[in-house]
């Protein structure tokens, strides 16, 4: 997803010269065609993250349109403050990228998971969340939060993830995707949990649950959650169970009064000590295909 | 440019509709108001290429005023400047009359920045310095920040930065009043030397009596090594101009009474 979000913030640049990245001293290389084109448009504003993001807020204020790229507990929870104050409270249009959300760097430890960033940055006002599914998606996200003109957060994996859409996708803020048909229960997958949705609903042909592709994580589709017919909700992330998608969810359900029945699928509430890769992390966290299909399942037949 | 007379006299009556200020409202902060008058009156009245009548020009010198607990000396240089009516400042900190006790976004004109969280002004002056060298444009950006500011971690990640980016166009005025709410600033944290911390990380700096208004113009108006941030380190008396609030740290939260107005409209001699 990485490389993704390089090729594309570079045609974006070239379509709008108001773009501006600014660099968490990461992406060696990955920046090099865009450096090497708009050199008085990229900077590396080094290990420091709270003033890139209060630089990026001067520059949006001008009349720039800013690009905070670093990996994501750095760009959201470490300068929180900066985010809350100079992005949102003075609704700057700011595009704040984290990379290597969630699980993608499990082998790395707590200190580079990120499990609440969603939780942190949804209850920003002003701010939009969004949980891109695929390279692609991306793309779509990127084009979307550039012409909110407002804050905007953009959670994405680091690379390798499978590419499920052969072109970006149309995508709206504040609007699901069906991602595969089906009746009664409904996978509301979030990011990069769409592909483990996807292979849980082919297990269970009997059923055959409807996956929704969720990548507008603020503001939620209220339409859909509105109007759907189903007599199950499963929420899917990578991210803790408190605070996150599946309790956007739940207070949306709760707010309006809804009795659809809702089960989660995220990161319990500690810290991840085991070491492994991302798909080893999943299955610890029941979030890969079969651990879904199970509780699905489960809470069918009880 | 005004005479040092002439700035004086506008200092000392700034410095009076502070004291009204704080009494009427019965708001906090007074005394680091005070300390930064002077710094104020030589930014809006010699330095800053400005038009009160045009405050989001994109053209305009910009000023973030980073100690936003102060915000009320702000407030009346502006209002004295022409960017709102005085009478405003009568209903500073009332329920909807736009001048809150910390800025907001959006508020009166002239102010650019909601601040009041310590630490974000530099930063974000950086980003405004940056984008006027992007669009070509020749603008001035200034961050007047306290000292008790400085113990801010983020300023000095924008401090290390504006260096290395060329930021010739970006000064930094500190209010340094060697007070923080609840002590001697320099007795807390290690902020001496001030100025020489400035200069490691590569800025030009000077430090002056931040009270001697000649001494605060030709610090503004000196030519520095082109491409590089200048740094100003004003060595001010929190409470300056009045003797009862001067350099006595009570004055952080208090305001003051109808009596200690009466003294203070004496003291500065004002009409």
């Amino acid at each position: 997803m990485r490389n993704a979000f390089a090729d594309e913030i570079l045609k974006l640049a070239r379509l709008d010269e108001r773009v501006v990245v600014l660099s968490g001293d990461i992406g060696n290389r990955l920046f090099d065609t865009f450096k090497a084109e708009f050199p008085d448009r990229f900077y590396n504003c080094g290990v420091a993250e709270a003033n890139m993001i209060s630089m990026a807020a001067g520059l949006a204020s001008c009349g720039l349109r800013p690009v905070c790229y670093t990996i994501t507990p750095f760009v959201t929870t470490r300068c929180l403050e900066q985010i809350k104050v100079d992005v949102c409270y003075h609704r700057m249009p700011v595009l704040i990228v984290g990379t290597g959300s969630g699980l993608s760097y499990a082998s790395l430890g707590s200190t580079h998971h990120s499990f609440e960033d969603i939780a942190i940055m949804r209850v920003l006002p002003e701010m939009s969340v969004l949980a891109p599914a695929d390279a692609n998606e991306l793309r779509s996200c990127l084009r979307a939060a550039l012409a909110s003109n407002a804050p905007a957060y953009i959670r994405i994996g680091k690379k390798g993830e499978p590419v499920l859409f052969a072109e970006p996708p149309p995508f709206e803020i504040g609007r699901w995707r069906l991602a595969a048909a089906g009746e009664r229960v409904c996978i509301l997958a979030c990011g990069t949990s769409l592909p483990a949705a996807l292979e849980a609903a082919e297990n269970l042909p009997d059923i055959r649950p409807q996956v929704m592709c969720c990548a507008s994580v603020k503001p939620l589709d209220r339409e859909f959650l509105g109007t759907a017919k189903f007599d199950l909700f499963v929420t899917v992330e990578e991210h803790s169970l408190i605070g996150g998608f599946g309790s956007a969810v739940a207070e949306f359900l709760a707010d309006a009064g809804l009795a659809t029945r809702l089960i989660r699928a995220g990161i319990p509430d500690h810290f991840l000590h085991d070491c492994g890769e991302q798909d080893h992390a999943r299955v610890l966290c029941g979030l890969d295909a079969s651990s879904l299909a199970r509780r699905i399942t489960e809470s069918l037949g009880s | 440019m005004k005479d040092i007379a002439a700035l004086e006299g506008i200092s000392r009556a700034v410095r009076f509709r502070l004291i009204e200020m704080s009494h009427r409202a019965g708001t906090a902060h007074l005394a680091g108001a005070l300390s930064c008058v002077d710094l104020l009156v030589a930014l809006y009245w010699t330095r800053l290429r400005a038009d009160p009548s045009a405050p989001t020009d994109p053209a305009r010198d910009r000023l973030v005023f980073s100690k936003g607990h102060a915000v009320s000396a702000l407030y009346t240089v502006l209002a004295m400047r022409g960017y709102f009516p005085e009478s405003k400042l009568d209903h500073y900190n009332e329920e909807g009359a736009g001048l809150p006790e910390q800025p907001a976004p959006g508020g009166v004109p002239g102010v650019e920045w909601a601040t009041g969280s310590l630490g974000h002004g530099l930063g974000v002056g950086v980003g405004m310095a940056l984008a006027g060298r992007i669009q070509r444009q020749s603008f001035r950006t200034f961050a007047v920040l306290s000292d008790g500011e400085c113990q801010e971690g983020s300023v000095w990640e924008a401090a290390m930065l504006a260096p290395r980016l060329g930021l010739g166009d970006l000064t930094v005025m500190v209010d340094f009043n060697k007070w923080q709410a609840t002590g001697r600033s320099t007795e807390i944290m290690q902020m001496e030397p001030l100025g020489a911390k400035w200069e490691a990380c590569g800025w030009s700096a000077c430090e002056i009596d931040g009270h001697d208004l000649a001494a605060i113009v030709q610090a503004l108006h000196e030519e520095v090594s082109p491409g590089q941030p200048r740094a100003i380190v004003a060595h001010t008396v929190k409470g300056k101009g009045v003797s009862f609030i001067e350099d006595d740290n009570n004055w952080h939260y208090r305001s003051p009474s109808a009596d200690e107005v009466a003294k203070a409209r004496q003291e500065l001699g004002v009409a």
